[in-house]
């Protein structure tokens, strides 16, 4: 049998935005069923890397392969194996919960009834036929957990998951995001202390230079401090 | 095919809800008609001044539509979410050509017996299956390039000034094919069918910018 490949393998990753550069140099690699938390100020690149990881930006220098997958080139051959959940809910404001998950499960080639499955978990059966300009940003968050999940990924790549959510919300979404969900995650989050308890690898960005890639026991108050100094 | 008409029913939806643009279509083009009405001092026209205003008419109200076309997609996230599935991106491109189409065909089952009552003075009956034909060709020119220069603008900031620029331009051999087919229709007594020449050249319009479209439309959802 054929050793599995990583989940994630970054090698001097860089991605500009004109002469700024969002990310430079970041080489990390992840094994499959992993969590890789990744740490830093409000424009340290967290989210740049998440949008290279879900395919949406080119990166434009370093390597990227996801489950074995080159990227850009077989971004096709990953795009249905990951799951995405950003500061955008990515749902249209005017359908309702159930119209748009209808709509994400036709796009992704799934059953029907893993919506009724994910909206119960998050307990939005109630709503979902509500248009989702109507629903609270915590409600319209746990939408967007049940639409980054629907097609059950194999990578969930967390931008800020519990963001705008209630202590009960964040349990209620934990089936599905969190470890028992038993896919590879990737995880940004401005709570350093919440991120490192369930990450099993720490990437620490700083002006999107890697400040460290270690393991979060290795992690320390000194280096915490300086990466949000 | 399937994911065209899971794009497309989502437009549809999208469209009965808000009710964004073909109102907003055929109320520009009813404005149209009354100005031109009281402009031209003249209770009725026919002929090529008639398919002047008409294929003109619709084409500015198509910018309408042009313009609004992708902004649910940029505005909510609609790229992110379609680029995210394992789906073929020429899907997009279909669907959304096929939105435009379908607005253009409500357009015009209104704004056609509203020009015929308002400004017309031949009879719209005789003609009424030539004009059809003319008018469906004319759609799927204003569909591909009405699609294909939203998703250019839709990336600018100034978005409902580009659509005008570039599509307007594109546009125009459509706009004298149309014109011209449907003149002759247009006259009291006057043909019932338009000339093969006119129809060629829409079909072929429409074909060659189809065949462009398809060409370069994932490159325009690249970041």
């Amino acid at each position: 049998m054929e050793p599995r490949p990583p989940a994630i393998e970054l090698r001097g990753l860089a991605r500009h935005f004109g002469e700024r550069a969002a990310l430079e140099r970041v080489s990390v690699l992840v094994p499959a069923g992993a969590t890789l938390a990744v740490l830093g100020r409000n424009g340290a690149g967290k989210s740049t890397l998440l949008r290279i990881l879900a395919t949406l930006l080119r990166p434009q220098a370093g390597e990227l392969a996801i489950f074995g997958e080159p990227l850009p080139r077989r971004a096709f051959a990953v795009r249905g194996r990951l799951g995405l959940l950003g500061h955008d809910p990515l749902l249209y404001r005017d359908l309702t919960g159930r119209e748009n998950l209808r709509y994400h499960a036709d796009l992704h080639h799934t059953r029907h009834d893993r919506i009724e499955e994910v909206l119960e978990a998050v307990q939005m059966r109630d709503r979902a036929d509500d248009p989702v300009r109507t629903l609270s940003r915590g409600m319209t968050q746990r939408l967007a957990v049940c639409r980054a999940v629907l097609h059950s990924p194999e990578l969930l790549l967390l931008d800020e998951p519990r963001a705008s959510l209630d202590p009960g919300a964040g349990e209620l979404i934990e089936p599905l995001i969190g470890r028992s969900a038993k896919a590879t995650r990737v995880i940004t989050s401005h709570d350093p202390k919440a991120a490192l308890a369930e990450a099993d690898l720490v990437l620490g960005l700083r002006g999107g230079r890697p400040a460290f890639v270690t393991e979060p026991g290795n992690v320390t108050d000194v280096q915490l401090k300086e990466l949000y100094a | 095919m399937r994911t065209v008409g899971t794009i497309l029913r989502k437009d549809l939806r999208l469209e009965l809800r808000t009710l964004e643009t073909v109102p907003a279509m055929v109320l520009f083009s009813v404005a149209t008609f009354v100005i031109f009405h009281f402009a031209l001092d003249r209770a009725t026209i026919a002929g090529q001044l008639a398919a002047g205003i008409l294929t003109a008419t619709l084409l500015f109200a198509s910018m309408l539509a042009v313009n609004r076309l992708f902004v649910a997609e940029r505005e909510q996230g609609g790229f992110d979410g379609f680029l995210l599935a394992p789906v073929d991106r020429t899907s997009l491109l279909i669907a959304k050509a096929a939105a435009l189409f379908l607005f253009l065909v409500v357009l015009e089952v209104i704004a056609v017996p509203a020009f015929a009552l308002l400004l017309l003075g031949p009879s719209i009956g005789p003609p009424l299956g030539g004009l059809v034909v003319v008018l469906l060709l004319a759609d799927v020119a204003l569909a591909v390039i009405g699609t294909l220069v939203s998703a250019i603008a839709i990336h600018t900031r100034a978005r409902d000034l580009i659509g005008p620029i570039i599509g307007l331009p594109l546009l125009i051999p459509a706009l004298i094919a149309t014109a011209r087919g449907a003149g002759p229709l247009l006259v009291a007594h006057g043909a019932s069918f338009p000339q093969g020449k006119w129809l060629a050249i829409l079909a072929l319009y429409d074909l060659v910018f189809a065949l462009l479209a398809y060409a370069v439309f994932d490159y325009l959802l690249e970041d």
